[in-house]
């Protein structure tokens, strides 16, 4: 700064004109092992389910460019429509449940009163750290009316009031284990947010007098607020993608979860069991956008909030 | 695609080779295109230069989820100690299409030989992605097979397979259970739905048999009730899932789905395996490979169960074939004379047979069915009873006439979506069919097919 000759208000006005900054690519050259990486496991698939969904290609005919024939398909095939009301509800349901809980987890955990926290946030945790497919198959075995715990519970009861794979709850019984897969997961989030927060502040508060419940409520949720906006867009993301769950249950209640009970095993069975790879594609990216569009809206009234 | 440019032709090429990548990413995805071009001409050989190409020998890649698989490849190499196999299970039925039908997509990656149901055989004969046998002779090896599993290996005059194995339709029942409640062993399906009725009137745990819909169930016992629900001829399809043979079936199963005598337990489930081996279940309904796996797979099954051919519907002894496999030589291979004298020798030789037959296998060949061994055979676990004159009777009595869906792996996909929805109802399944019908008829149009036009 202190070589300077020139005042940088006059270097501004006069010296575009004359001298145009030239174009330094040496710094853009340190980031082709990124891009390169980028384009090819990101772009191009993106790219290519862009362009598949502009044709359609028939067992019988073979290929042909068909413009956006099959977005216009997708807005009025009503098994799309279905399967994507059906994450909707999902997402409106489960995601609060599952976030309150891993919340109220992370508070007694961090609320310093509990015995053994370490256990518990393992415990808690442990679930996560099974597979999703081992953990739906365990969960089959839980759900079996027949011979499975149920039916155990259900004689027990001497009645068959839990019934898991009937179309009315098979929502619920999915909503149940996503929730017990990810309770942990979103807690260990909220629980590392909270764990940041500067010990004078709780010094500060005690001095103020606040206690318990003010204490959460003028502290903590505060601070983990940026963490339950970063949770609650991982799970909108997460539920709109919802398929493990229902795809590893289908063998078990295959006319309740259809070919199409998620848009994404909607994509599946028809690019796999269909070959309609194009209208697989479409449903894809349709999918795509719209969770895009509410993970950023969520993000945009979330930092809102943070900014007041 | 460049694996089959010579050095000498690359220069020439190269000039073509954006317009290769073009139209490359086009067929990348197309099920009808094939990507080994040298072998897309039907082959013209003899038996004979399959013979010689055992001689010279070679690679092979082969997909199959049959349990003896592996050792028939073992005793086929130690006889022609030239040709390696490599057996790959590439997963059971579906899983093993939707790779293949990849891999035929991707236009590379696909096996020599795979094992194909009969089912499924049309879908990939008519996508072009299997070889003529016929183009090597094999047709001379019809006298060796049934004449159903042979004609199921037939699409239009072609020959897309070597039968592996049949599976004619049968009844399994638990002689426990009929004795128990002093019940006779149905013949007729009127005289089953009444079992169905007193069984699960004497004990509510006790069903006549399950089913929680199943196209691979279904389909069979419409061709045996005398449907004929496809009728393809060439790409124009006429589907009637109304017509007098489904409504027949469709009438007749009403009267056990409606009144709740079916048990809502799907086949294959481990609480299927759980209930034929605990007294739930009375009887299946199945395919002649069924006694093998069950005496593998329900030990606590041993001495109650035993063999009867299936109900009729007025005493005329016809059945259908569930399930069975035929092995197939895809179009990408690179040595498909190879791989056809692979397939001759793996389903039509001896040896290959009675390894298949050791491992519980129900045969293709007549030499086999009528061997006086293999009627005679008389395993404890079915109480002494002799099971294969039962099974050979049944796959003498199929009715030859039935046809497959050209697409008939969607259509099964979407069975549970349509007719599924007449199971968990416990409503009538002729709507079921119809709603089934509605969505094989738009796929099919969508798909190129003229169907009911």
């Amino acid at each position: 700064m202190t070589t300077l000759t020139r005042s940088p208000g006059v270097t501004r006005t006069s010296v575009p004109a004359i001298r145009r900054q030239r174009r330094r690519w040496t710094g853009w050259q340190f980031t082709w092992p990124f891009a390169v990486v980028f384009v090819i496991a990101f772009i191009a698939p993106l790219g290519y389910a862009l362009w598949l969904s502009l044709f359609q290609n028939q067992l019988v005919g073979g290929n042909a460019f068909v413009g956006l024939d099959n977005y216009v398909l997708a807005f009025h095939d009503p098994a799309f429509w279905a399967s994507f009301g059906r994450v909707l509800l999902f997402l409106l349901v489960q995601v609060p449940i599952m976030l309150l809980l891993a919340l109220t987890a992370a508070l007694a955990i961090d609320s310093a009163r509990l015995y053994a926290t370490g256990f518990f946030r393992i415990v808690i945790f442990l679930p996560y750290a099974v597979p999703a497919v081992v953990a739906v198959l365990m969960w089959g075995f839980i759900y079996g009316d027949n011979f499975g715990l149920t039916a155990s519970i259900n004689d027990w009861l001497g009645s068959s009031v839990l019934a898991p794979f009937a179309p009315q709850w098979m929502l619920v019984s999915i909503g149940n284990i996503v929730t017990w897969e990810f309770v942990g997961y979103n807690m260990v989030i909220f629980y590392s947010a909270l764990k940041t927060i500067p010990t004078d502040l709780y010094e500060a508060a005690e001095i103020d007098g606040a206690r318990g419940w003010q204490v959460v409520k003028a502290i903590k949720l505060p601070a983990a607020r940026g963490a339950i906006v970063i949770a609650t867009i991982f799970s909108i993301i997460g539920s709109f993608q919802l398929f493990n769950e229902p795809n590893v249950l289908q063998p078990l209640a295959s006319n309740v979860i259809t070919s199409s009970y998620t848009p994404n095993m909607y994509a599946y069975s028809l690019s796999f069991a269909g070959q309609q790879y194009n209208y697989s594609a479409t449903i894809a990216i349709i999918m795509g956008v719209i969770t895009a569009a509410i993970a950023y809206v969520v993000q945009l009234r979330g930092s809102r909030k943070e900014d007041r | 695609m460049s694996r089959t440019i010579r050095p000498a032709a690359r220069r020439t090429v190269a000039a073509l080779a954006t317009s290769l990548l073009a139209a490359g990413l086009l067929s990348a995805c197309g099920g009808a295109t094939s990507g080994a071009d040298a072998g897309s001409s039907d082959p013209q050989a003899s038996l004979a230069d399959l013979d010689a190409a055992l001689e010279e020998g070679g690679e092979l890649t082969y997909w199959t989820w049959t349990p003896s698989g592996e050792a028939q490849a073992e005793a086929f190499m130690a006889e022609y100690p030239n040709v390696t196999v490599d057996v790959v299970n590439a997963g059971t039925a579906t899983d093993e299409y939707t790779k293949l039908q990849n891999a035929i997509a991707a236009g590379s990656g696909a096996p020599d030989v795979a094992q194909i149901e009969y089912y499924a055989l049309q879908q990939f004969a008519i996508s072009d992605s299997l070889v003529d046998l016929n183009g090597f002779g094999l047709d001379s090896l019809e006298d060796q097979f049934t004449a159903s599993t042979w004609a199921q290996s037939t699409v239009e005059g072609g020959l897309y397979g070597l039968p592996q194995d049949s599976g004619p339709l049968i009844l399994m029942y638990n002689k426990d259970l009929f004795d128990e409640h002093g019940i006779d062993v149905p013949t007729t399906w009127d005289e089953y739905i009444a079992a169905a009725r007193e069984l699960h009137d004497a004990d509510p745990s006790v069903y006549i048999t399950n089913d929680a819909g199943d196209p691979g169930f279904a389909q069979p016992l419409i061709w045996q009730a005398g449907g004929h629900p496809y009728t393809v001829d060439g790409t124009t399809v006429s589907l009637d899932l109304q017509d007098e043979g489904t409504r027949r079936w469709a009438d007749m199963w009403n009267q056990l789905l409606e009144p709740g005598l079916l048990a809502d337990i799907p086949t294959w489930s481990d609480d299927w395996w759980k209930a034929l081996g605990n007294d739930s279940l009375a009887t299946i309904v199945t395919g002649a490979w069924m006694p093998g796996i069950l005496e593998g797979s329900v030990p606590e099954g041993a001495g109650k169960w035993r063999v009867a051919p299936i109900p009729s519907y007025d005493g005329d002894p016809v059945t259908a074939e569930n399930g069975g496999s035929s092995q197939a030589v895809v179009k990408q291979s690179e040595n498909p004379a190879l791989a056809a004298a692979f397939v001759r020798w793996l389903n039509s030789s001896e040896d290959s047979v009675n390894v298949f037959l050791e491992s519980g296998g129900f045969p293709s060949t007549t030499a086999q069915l009528n061997d006086p061994d293999f009627l005679g055979a008389a395993p404890d676990y079915f109480g002494g009873q002799k099971i294969n004159e039962v099974l050979v009777q049944a796959s003498e009595n199929v009715s030859t006439d039935w046809q497959y869906l050209p697409y008939q792996v969607y259509a099964n996909s979407v069975f549970p979506d349509t007719v599924g929805q007449s199971y968990t109802e416990r409503g009538d399944l002729n709507d079921g069919l119809l709603a089934w019908q509605d969505k094989l008829v738009s796929y099919g149009n969508a798909q190129g097919f003229t169907v009911n036009k």
